[in-house]
């Protein structure tokens, strides 16, 4: 099988890969592009591990052909710092200690920043619904929501 | 997951030229959260997976006073952020909104979740209760169908090698006429129907029911059409009474299975209270229109 060669973007930088037609974004963004940020669980879009945001939407990339990400932008937990110091939903993750084995926290980190992106100052429900999407292995469900809540109080500036 | 060729025409035409000249299963691509997992499945043979949305005029839909022109592969999280559509349509938008999560929301689209023809797909009675049909293309031209009468079975649809689904198309509905879509699943979020009703309803100027809809899921092979139902409604002002009668035809109409996710003794219960609580929604937002 021939590879096809795929342009698109990566956390806003002009990226180039080969892939099989029959690889999924997933596996390209692990395997090729080295970008191990973005977790595997359940490949068939269950879980929310691998939640990238592509052309501003977040999807699950075990759901996505590497091939569709031809002039795409493709977003990853790798994009969300700025290198230098930690996203405001990252710290407050660490600070609410929303995490113990780690394996569902990049993509709920995209995808809170997802949540936050497209409303700002959700209430509990909201967040509970939009995230229902990222299963939490260890249950640690309260702790998430908390963090998420506190992310959302501090970028709207309110502490 | 098995072999694959790409293809992502810019056009209608192209798409169905690939499709109708493919010399291996050929299946078209929308927001694949089906597709790929049923390739995953797959071990063998190869397949030309043929990526409709480079083609515009499948991704955008359109509301003038014909109704509603929904381009299949549109994007649920697109679909339901549309408030003109919402506005006229609120029962189809509810269930294009139950599919999946978020992820899959942004990704998986109603024209998709039409052509994996599921019996639980969410989609399908919304869109069946508010009298839709779909423009079907291939090589030998165009050709109209109703939404019920085009899943054929459980993942089976009508279409033939190299035809594809081009627009659904909702009429615009009469006046004092609003829809409502209800499903009941174990979780809150992000299940699969255990059965689901998706009604239409039209009161005249003193709130008589002049017409209606009624359409379940997920309690037969496909999602079923209940005149009974409907006809229980009809003349009346939608009144308790007339509900009741309309939950036993709904009740009558189910031929669900058992499963895990519930007996088809309790299936045939559950339709039948879904139909009476859509119906109220449908009736209480048509008094509104």
């Amino acid at each position: 099988m021939t590879k096809t060669h795929v342009t698109t973007t990566v956390n806003g930088e002009d990226t180039e890969f080969l892939c099989e037609p029959n690889e999924t974004l997933l596996s390209v963004l692990r395997n090729e592009l080295q970008l191990t940020g973005t977790k595997e669980g359940c490949s068939s879009g269950d879980c929310g591990a691998c939640s990238v945001t592509m052309n501003g939407r977040l999807v699950c990339s075990c759901l996505v052909l590497g091939v569709e990400a031809e002039g795409a932008e493709i977003g990853t937990v790798e994009g969300v710092s700025n290198k230098e110091n930690l996203h405001i939903i990252q710290e407050k993750f660490l600070e609410h200690a929303a995490l113990q084995c780690g394996i569902c926290t990049p993509g709920l980190i995209v995808s809170t920043k997802a949540l936050l992106e497209e409303n700002p100052d959700p209430t509990e429900e909201e967040v509970r619904y939009y995230l229902a999407g990222n299963l939490c292995r260890c249950t640690g469900y309260d702790k998430i929501i908390r963090a998420v809540m506190d992310s959302a109080e501090v970028m709207r500036g309110g502490a | 997951m098995v072999s694959v060729v790409y293809e992502a025409p810019d056009s209608v035409q192209g798409a169905v030229a690939l499709l109708a000249g493919a010399k291996i299963p050929a299946r078209p691509l929308a927001g694949g959260t089906d597709l790929i997992i049923q390739l995953q499945a797959q071990k063998n043979e190869p397949c030309l997976v043929v990526d409709l949305k480079k083609i515009s005029e499948l991704m955008e839909s359109t509301l003038d006073e014909e109704g509603l022109h929904l381009g299949p592969g549109m994007a649920c999280a697109e679909f339901f952020s549309r408030d003109d559509i919402r506005s006229v349509y609120p029962g189809l938008v509810e269930a294009a909104q139950l599919i999946g999560s978020t992820q899959v929301q942004g990704r998986a689209s109603v024209g998709g979740n039409l052509c994996n023809a599921s019996p639980a797909a969410d989609s399908i009675p919304a869109l069946i209760a508010n009298s839709a049909s779909c423009v079907i293309v291939g090589p030998s031209g165009e050709r109209r169908i109703a939404i019920e009468d085009f899943v054929t079975g459980v993942g089976e649809n009508c279409l033939g090698k190299g035809e594809l689904v081009r627009v659904i198309e909702v009429p615009r509905p009469a006046d004092g006429t609003s829809d409502a879509y209800l499903r009941f699943i174990p979780r809150t979020e992000m299940d699969i129907a255990v059965a689901g009703v998706g009604a239409s309803i039209t009161l005249d100027d003193d709130g008589t029911c002049a017409a209606a809809r009624i359409s379940l899921g997920a309690v037969a092979p496909t999602a079923i059409l209940v005149p009974a139902a409907a006809q229980a409604l009809i003349g009346t002002k939608v009144d308790d009474e007339a509900l009741l009668v309309l939950a036993d035809a709904a009740s009558a109409a189910a031929k669900p299975i058992s499963d895990r996710r519930g007996t088809a003794e309790y299936r045939r219960h559950v339709v039948g209270v879904l139909a009476k609580r859509a119906a109220s929604t449908a009736a209480e937002r048509a008094r509104g229109n």
